[in-house]
């Protein structure tokens, strides 16, 4: 066993780990972050995005020790309290989750993205979410809800 | 309240929790001292297993138990039952094999469960797995249709001559021959149907928890219909009586149809729990999904349609062979039969239809209900067939439909095929689809497409579906072994609000928010006082679950029949209260008053009576205000409308594009449009999927090569374009809502606009054919052999 020290939205954590444990068993089974899903084993899904260091992650790909010394958001760190995240709210507002498995790894890409462009376009949208799968939602309410979250984090009107 | 009743697009109830991360999926449980399942499986399609030797795997690290189907069988563990029987064509019953939890003499597919190993965490069992020595005889194996039906093909089971499990027909074969003979046209097609694997984003999950103190079982799973699962586990497999087990379904991360089966692995949890003394949780992994969930669709078809010289539709012959797997699923006979040949009148007037359906069992997972079950095999053929028919005959395919439409004068409709359609307007959505895709101004789209080197072709579906399953008599008669009612409670608590217990289940439906919705429109209270609770058989006195797109028109019209009798009590109350004739007191907005006064007693104030009976009529009435319903819908429903797809193809490549997708659906009244729309873009999604991208691959000898995400494609953001959802209600005639069901339409109507439209841009080319899933590869390939077959 090995130790890894990390912070989880915004706290601090030590956790012993196998070599072989993975981000996302950390912060599931050991952390009991349990919003942060699992839904493939090929890494396809994306179900399990968190953000490392701010930039999205599948934390099926990453090992928890190449995680140590890292600052990792998951959705659970997200919301302000009881004030949702923009992108949270506009996934609300535009039916943009259904059975809401894939919605948190959906949500903290969406988050990456909006980080590093502030007005996409539906076209940057569909290509950048082409690593999460959505089963249920046909992913049209996904990218209007994206393109609405990004209106209104520029301070504009849906 | 009208602004959050029927017919207001809010946003869901459920939200919040999923959008936090505070979801409960059945993997997010964890309870005290929980051990973990790893499930061995056959890695053959057929083997004789000759030797389960555990002692190495046994010495493994955490390993707490290793069981195999003999430990089964001394426990007298019953096998996985089937909840529908067909009948032959000569009377004589389907052919039923065993489905034991664990096979123990013989494997019959990849991903068979052979073992089961019980450790302290989930790595253990897994590792501990890998060192389980088992010996396999390989025996001779078949996967595909084709082969199966083949003379001398191998036996998936010996009492099943030719693998046949069923030979059944529907429709009058005299009636059909006389249309053919007098038929001045005659339209062949051969097409299959592409086996499909569903794919929720959830992996199915289960733990069981046997409570020795109390002699009680739980068991949460990963369940469309928890009931179901307790009814199969106490009759059929588990055997402990019903008031001893509950079955919980929590959060469920969509199923399609994949989740409403009694699998293997509940029972195999529940009953290890039992002998283990310790809760005992089993999670797939992705791969195990592939292998082990239900597959769906799978037929082989070929038809016949006959036509007079104005092209109407004389009479319809249809052959279809359907793989069934190796065992029989929960709701497998019912999926290529009364699911599927009922429906191949589609919403044209057809005086004669005569079906032939052989099932087949293969070394295949099981085939069973996938979104839309037997329908959209239906409409894929019908519409396929309607296409080449207005080709071969040269009359327009908008034109040859409308030709041949049940005309809205003319419902009911009885059909050749047993159903009778109650309402519908196919003209209507035909027309607004149509309208939303700019169908006149597709030559112009077509000629800027060809600017760029693209082939742009035009597709059209106008479908039908049966859905709101089912009438309790009709299905029974037609061999389901339980009846199809919903049930519903609505409890009214002493200051107002409202809980409503369903039975029906929500995994991404948004029943915590429709239903609701019918509670405020009846009672007039707002949609916060109104909790819908669902997926806990210790909660919810009885249900029969969500498949079939029949949790708003039956489960739904439960809870209206159920909110009817709280108003028909709580009238009694006010009148005592107002003292004022019963006959004499209406609800109306949230109150009920003495008509031609003000005098009035608010719903609450009502409620508060109900349950404090200071001043109470006790001897007319027993205090408290809850009523129970269960409704048996007294026909299907018949959502139906028209699909309207535009592709583009490269020539070069074969990559087929869909760029534009017009629908108009006739799903009945709508309750919240934002969550219909919703559930038309999802059903969307994949009958798309199907079209162009998913395809289960076996080899010949049943190795299933499509076996993760890497290698079964699964239609993503950047492959689908927004869909204009159009609607144009017809009211369904027999539930009180006049609902009919909308999770289905998607899947049912769009394969077939898909690949006419490919067929319509390939045209000029002169490819008349191509199968589903209509890849690069594929288009590519018929361009070329086109092109061959013209040089």
């Amino acid at each position: 066993m090995f130790k890894v020290t990390l912070q989880v939205n915004h706290k601090a954590h030590t956790a012993e780990v196998e070599p072989r444990t993975l981000l996302v068993e950390l912060l599931r089974d050991q952390l009991r972050l349990t919003g942060t899903h699992v839904g493939c084993d090929t890494s396809q899904c994306g179900a399990c995005v968190v953000l490392v260091g701010g930039k999205s992650v599948k934390s099926c790909t990453m090992l928890a020790l190449e995680a140590d010394g890292t600052e990792v958001v998951t959705v659970e760190g997200l919301a302000q309290g009881d004030k949702l995240h923009p992108v949270q709210t506009a996934f609300h507002e535009h039916h943009g989750l259904q059975c809401g498995f894939c919605t948190p790894g959906i949500l903290m890409s969406a988050v990456d993205l909006l980080a590093r462009t502030n007005r996409p376009t539906e076209h940057d949208v569909r290509e950048w979410l082409d690593g999460n799968l959505c089963r249920c939602t046909g992913y049209h309410n996904i990218v209007k809800a994206v393109l609405s979250a990004a209106d209104k984090m520029r301070g504009g009107k849906s | 309240m009208s602004n959050q009743g029927v017919g207001a697009a809010i946003p869901r109830k459920e939200d919040r929790r999923f959008l936090l991360g505070k979801g409960q999926y059945t993997d997010d449980i964890r309870l005290p001292d929980q051990l973990y399942a790893h499930i061995v499986r056959s890695p053959y399609a057929h083997a004789r297993i000759a030797a389960v030797r555990k002692s190495k795997a046994q010495a493994a690290p955490g390993v707490v138990a290793i069981f195999t189907g003999a430990d089964l069988a001394a426990d007298q563990v019953g096998g996985l039952p089937c909840g529908w029987g067909i009948t032959n064509k000569d009377g004589s019953p389907m052919v039923e094999p065993p489905h034991p939890a664990l096979a123990s003499d013989r494997a019959r597919h990849v991903g068979d469960p052979v073992a089961l190993v019980v450790a302290e965490t989930k790595a253990q069992a897994k590792d501990a797995a890998a060192e389980l020595e088992i010996e396999y005889e390989p025996l001779p194996a078949v996967a595909h249709l084709a082969d199966a039906v083949a003379a001398g093909a191998p036996q998936v089971w010996e009492q099943a001559r030719g693998n046949v499990c069923f030979d059944w027909h529907l429709g009058d074969q005299a009636a059909c021959d006389a249309a053919f003979a007098k038929a001045n046209k005659v339209v062949e097609i051969e097409l299959t149907n592409n086996r499909l694997i569903p794919n929720a984003m959830e992996p199915r999950c289960a733990i069981g928890h046997y409570d020795a103190a109390n002699d009680h079982y739980t068991l949460y799973t990963t369940s469309q219909n928890p009931h179901v699962i307790r009814l199969l586990m106490s009759a059929f497999t588990l055997k402990v009586p019903e008031h001893k087990l509950r079955v919980v379904a929590p959060d469920v991360g969509g199923g399609f149809g994949s989740k409403i089966y009694h699998y293997a692995e509940e029972l195999l949890v529940m009953w290890a729990s039992r002998k283990l003394g310790q809760p005992v949780k089993w999670t797939a992994e992705r791969s195990e999904s592939f292998m082990s969930d239900a597959h769906g669709r799978d037929h082989v078809t070929k038809a016949q349609l006959a036509l007079d010289k104005e092209g109407r539709f004389l009479g319809l012959r249809v052959q279809t062979l359907a793989n069934l797997g190796a065992y029989l699923s929960t709701f497998a006979p019912a999926v290529p039969t009364y699911l599927y040949a009922t429906l191949l009148s589609g919403p044209y007037h057809l005086p004669a239809i005569y079906a032939e359906v052989k099932a087949i069992f293969t070394h295949t997972v099981p085939v069973d209900a996938y979104r839309g079950a037997g329908r959209p095999e239906a409409s894929y053929l019908v519409e396929r067939l309607v296409d080449k028919a207005a080709r071969e005959t040269g009359i327009d395919k908008v034109e040859i439909r409308r030709r041949n439409f049940i005309p809205p004068e003319k419902f009911p409709y009885q059909t050749a095929v047993a159903l009778q359609y109650d309402i519908g307007n196919y003209q209507a959505t035909l027309d607004l689809a149509l309208k939303a895709i700019d169908y006149r101004g597709f030559e112009k789209r077509k000629a800027e497409s060809a600017g760029r080197g693209k082939l742009r072709g035009i597709g059209i579906s106008t479908y039908i579906e049966a859905c709101g399953i089912a009438p309790s008599a009709v299905v029974g008669s037609l061999g389901a072994r339980a009846a199809l009612y919903e049930a519903a409670t609505v409890r009214v608590h002493p200051t107002g609000g409202v809980t409503v217990m369903t039975g029906s289940h929500s995994h991404g439906q948004g029943h915590e928010t429709t239903f609701a919705q019918l509670v405020v429109e009846r009672l007039g209270i707002p949609l916060d006082s109104v909790e819908i609770v669902h997926g806990d058989t210790d909660k919810i006195p009885f249900g029969m679950g969500t498949y079939g797109s029949r949790s708003i028109a039956v489960g739904g019209s439960a809870i209206v029949r159920a909110l009817d009798k709280v108003v028909a009590k709580g009238k009694k109350i006010a009148a005592h209260l107002l003292e004022a004739s019963e006959a004499d007191v209406e609800f109306k907005d949230g109150k009920f008053v003495v008509v031609g006064t003000d005098r009035a007693k608010a719903f609450a104030e009502v409620a508060f009576a109900a349950y404090v009976p200071h001043n109470y009529p006790h001897e007319t009435l027993e205090p408290g205000l809850e009523e129970s319903a269960f409704y048996d819908p007294k026909n299907f429903t018949f959502p139906a409308g028209c699909h309207v797809v535009e592709v583009e193809v490269d020539p070069e490549t074969g990559v087929t594009r869909v760029v534009d997708v017009a629908v108009a659906d006739d799903v009945g009244r709508v309750i919240n449009p934002l969550l219909v729309e919703g559930q038309i873009h999802g059903g969307l999604a994949q009958g798309i999927g199907q079209a162009l991208y998913e395809q289960c691959v076996y080899e010949k000898d049943g190795q299933l090569l499509s076996g993760s995400m890497m290698s079964y494609c699964l239609p993503r953001a950047s492959d689908l374009p927004n869909f204009k959802v159009g609607n144009h209600v017809t009211p369904c005639t027999h539930n009180p809502l006049g609902v009919k069901g909308v999770g289905e339409v998607g899947a049912i109507g769009v394969p077939p606009a898909v690949i006419n439209a490919v067929l319509d841009a390939l045209a000029p080319l002169g490819v008349k054919d191509i199968t589903m899933p209509a890849t690069p590869e594929k288009v590519w390939s018929a361009i070329q052999a086109a092109k061959r077959q013209r040089a």
